[in-house]
């Protein structure tokens, strides 16, 4: 992954209005840049600075709510600006503990592609579906090998946002092989609910139905939220993906699909979840090797 | 039991307070009232603590009855309203006895306005707020808007001196309405993705409410503004307009395909793919809420020590309405 582990340009700290400060820390993704913004929102939660709202790591970027009243929006600026060089330099054996988890997905389902037959008018390519244009677009000759790189190696989640519980999972292998998609070029107005989709170098599962501008590829038959807190694995938050969990998107077929649902709807349904710990150093000088492993840990 | 019953749901009407704070992380926006200032003013003309749920209705309002004697006051939007048919005062302490019906006529001028009743409205709260959120139906009566038949909780009305019928806030201290809305912006965040000129043209424009207004955003008509030339950064997407996916702040403005800016506002979504180009200063966001369709809007680029200034001008108009209601 040599190419990604160049240095980071120097942080752009930007007001949001009086209420928020955005900080970007790279124009373009890597995991370079989400491991920073990890570290440096990590140091500020620990800090419990008070005034501080919301504190919201993103892909390559992080961003902070604040109260006004209780804390000049300058004063928090300069703060960041401090945690950057006492939190943002990241050691060279700097770890991660985290999870990584079995995330069933039927691809090519009939509800995501009832949707996006609907909204052809809205793509880029109104003679494809989605999964057929983003094969094309990647150098893959089928529509399943493109599902066989997705399914290939695992995704950390980079970003939770847009509505709650979303997780947008960037997957672990060096750039030349990651797949890369554009967002529909005017947004859907509708997306079931689960769907699995693609936009940028992203994947996500949309928590509930809505407006979604990511290409439609599949639908998983678990959720990623649940109001209800029904499910065991949803006890003790509404959402299930946390910052840096790494997800193994896995193809089933319609029958595994049914059992799953019929699973979660009886309230019995857990994900398979195996404690890990991330150490980015090992994971880049050996992406596969490293995936491997977290593969073997997983389905032992 | 103390209730109120909706017998007329109006056109979008939810149970709203100060908001709920802390889930943006998750990707749960804050909601509460979009005009925080009349919402604010209701609470202080029915004698109820700050943070009390009020209703936030839209455009046309809502038909209640009362079933037990309360302290009621209307704020916000210009709109004409009666109790029993009668016309009665907004932006006034009224009070109401069982049996009687609080109604609304076509709105004048704004569009939302608040009713504020002693006691506030009782609904559970959710992760300590009882604003309504209805993209996941949370918080409020049932996470969603009234509708005909609904019944709603009333808290138990505050002790000690209520305001006075007839209390009043003072023609001055009430929301101008004007015919184009003045936004404050600070420009920002993503904004080097414009030309200087497209900067320009984006703050000279007048533009449009379009149909697509909502309570997550508004989406404006009236111009199209060029994006500065790139090679587009890895895992941004290939539109220009596209961006790494990153963090939209509440009141912070996008501009997809180069001529429908978005503002987000109370119900955002959290963040998204798109350039932002500068967020409008949290009081302004009061000002967004009285507009509706059809309207127009105008950007004045401010900095972020004009934003803090608004502010503290809003809470000290808000201390003065208190000090006339005080009396």
């Amino acid at each position: 992954m040599a190419e990604t582990t160049a240095q980071l340009p120097p942080a752009r700290y930007e007001f949001g209005g009086d209420e928020f400060i955005f900080v970007e820390l790279d124009q373009e993704m890597s995991l370079e840049a989400n491991f920073k913004a990890m570290a440096i929102t990590g140091a500020l939660r620990e800090k419990d600075v008070d005034g501080v709202i919301d504190i919201c790591p993103s892909n390559a970027s992080y961003m902070v709510r604040l109260d006004p009243d209780v804390l000049h929006p300058r004063e928090l600026m300069t703060e960041l600006k401090r945690l950057e060089h006492s939190a943002g330099e990241l050691p060279e054996n700097y770890s991660v503990p985290t999870r990584i988890v079995d995330v069933p997905v039927l691809f090519d389902d009939p509800w995501t592609r009832e949707t996006l037959l609907r909204f052809r008018d809205n793509h880029q390519d109104p003679e494809s579906t989605d999964l057929e244009y983003a094969a094309r677009i990647n150098g893959h000759p089928s529509v399943q090998s493109l599902i066989d790189a997705i399914t290939s190696a695992p995704f950390i989640v980079t970003m939770l946002g847009f509505v709650p519980g979303l997780p947008f999972c960037y997957q672990m292998v060096p750039r030349d092989r990651q797949i890369e998609v554009p967002k529909y070029v005017r947004p859907r107005t509708d997306t079931p609910e689960r769907a699995f989709g693609y936009g940028g170098a992203f994947s996500v599962v949309y928590p509930v139905r809505g407006a979604g501008g990511y290409q439609l590829f599949g639908i998983a038959p678990a959720p990623v939220f649940d109001l209800a807190q029904k499910l065991p694995d949803f006890t003790d938050h509404i959402a299930f993906p946390k910052p840096s969990d790494i997800l193994r998107y896995r193809a089933i077929d319609r029958a595994e699909y049914d059992r799953t649902r019929a699973d979660v709807e009886a309230g019995t349904f857990r994900y398979r979840i195996r404690e890990v710990e991330f150490v980015p150093s090992a994971f880049l000088a050996d992406p596969d090797g490293f995936n491997r492993e977290l593969l073997e840990v997983l389905y032992r | 039991m103390s209730e109120l019953i909706v017998h007329s749901g109006g056109l979008y009407t939810t149970v709203q307070d100060s908001g709920r704070p802390g889930q943006y992380a998750i990707g749960m926006p804050p909601s509460g009232a979009m005009d925080q200032y009349s919402y604010a003013a209701g609470n202080m003309l029915v004698g109820n603590a700050p943070g009390a749920a009020a209703l936030e209705a839209t455009y046309i309002g809502p038909r209640l009855e009362f079933t037990d004697s309360r302290t009621i006051a209307v704020t916000g939007a210009d709109a004409p309203i009666t109790v029993n048919g009668e016309p009665v005062p907004a932006w006034e302490t009224l009070t109401v006895d069982a049996g009687d019906v609080l109604g609304f006529e076509t709105i004048r001028g704004g569009a939302r306005p608040y009713i504020a009743i002693s006691g506030g409205v009782a609904v559970p709260e959710y992760l300590d707020s009882r604003s309504t959120y209805t993209l996941t139906g949370i918080g409020g009566h049932n996470g969603r808007a009234l509708t005909d038949g609904d019944r709603l909780a009333l808290g138990e009305p505050p002790s000690g001196t209520a305001p006075k019928p007839g209390t009043s806030v003072p023609a001055a201290l009430r929301p101008e309405l004007p015919g184009v809305a003045q936004l404050r912006l600070v420009v920002g965040l993503c904004s080097y993705r414009l030309t200087t000129e497209a900067l320009r043209s984006f703050s000279e424009t007048t533009w449009k409410i379009t149909k697509d207004a909502n309570r997550v955003g508004y989406r404006l008509r009236g111009g199209t503004i060029e994006f500065a030339e790139r090679e587009q950064p890895f895992g941004a997407g290939s539109d220009p307009a596209n961006v790494v996916d990153l963090g939209y702040p509440i009141g912070s403005v996008q501009v997809p395909g180069g001529d429908e800016p978005i503002i987000l506002l109370n119900d955002a979504v959290t963040g998204g793919g798109y350039a932002t180009v500068g967020t409008i200063i949290s009081v302004d966001r009061d000002r967004v809420a009285q507009t509706k369709t059809g309207d127009q809007i105008d950007f004045v680029p401010v900095d972020v020590e004009d934003a803090m200034t608004a502010r503290r001008d809003r809470r000290s108009r808000l201390e003065k309405v208190q000090a006339a209601i005080s009396g």
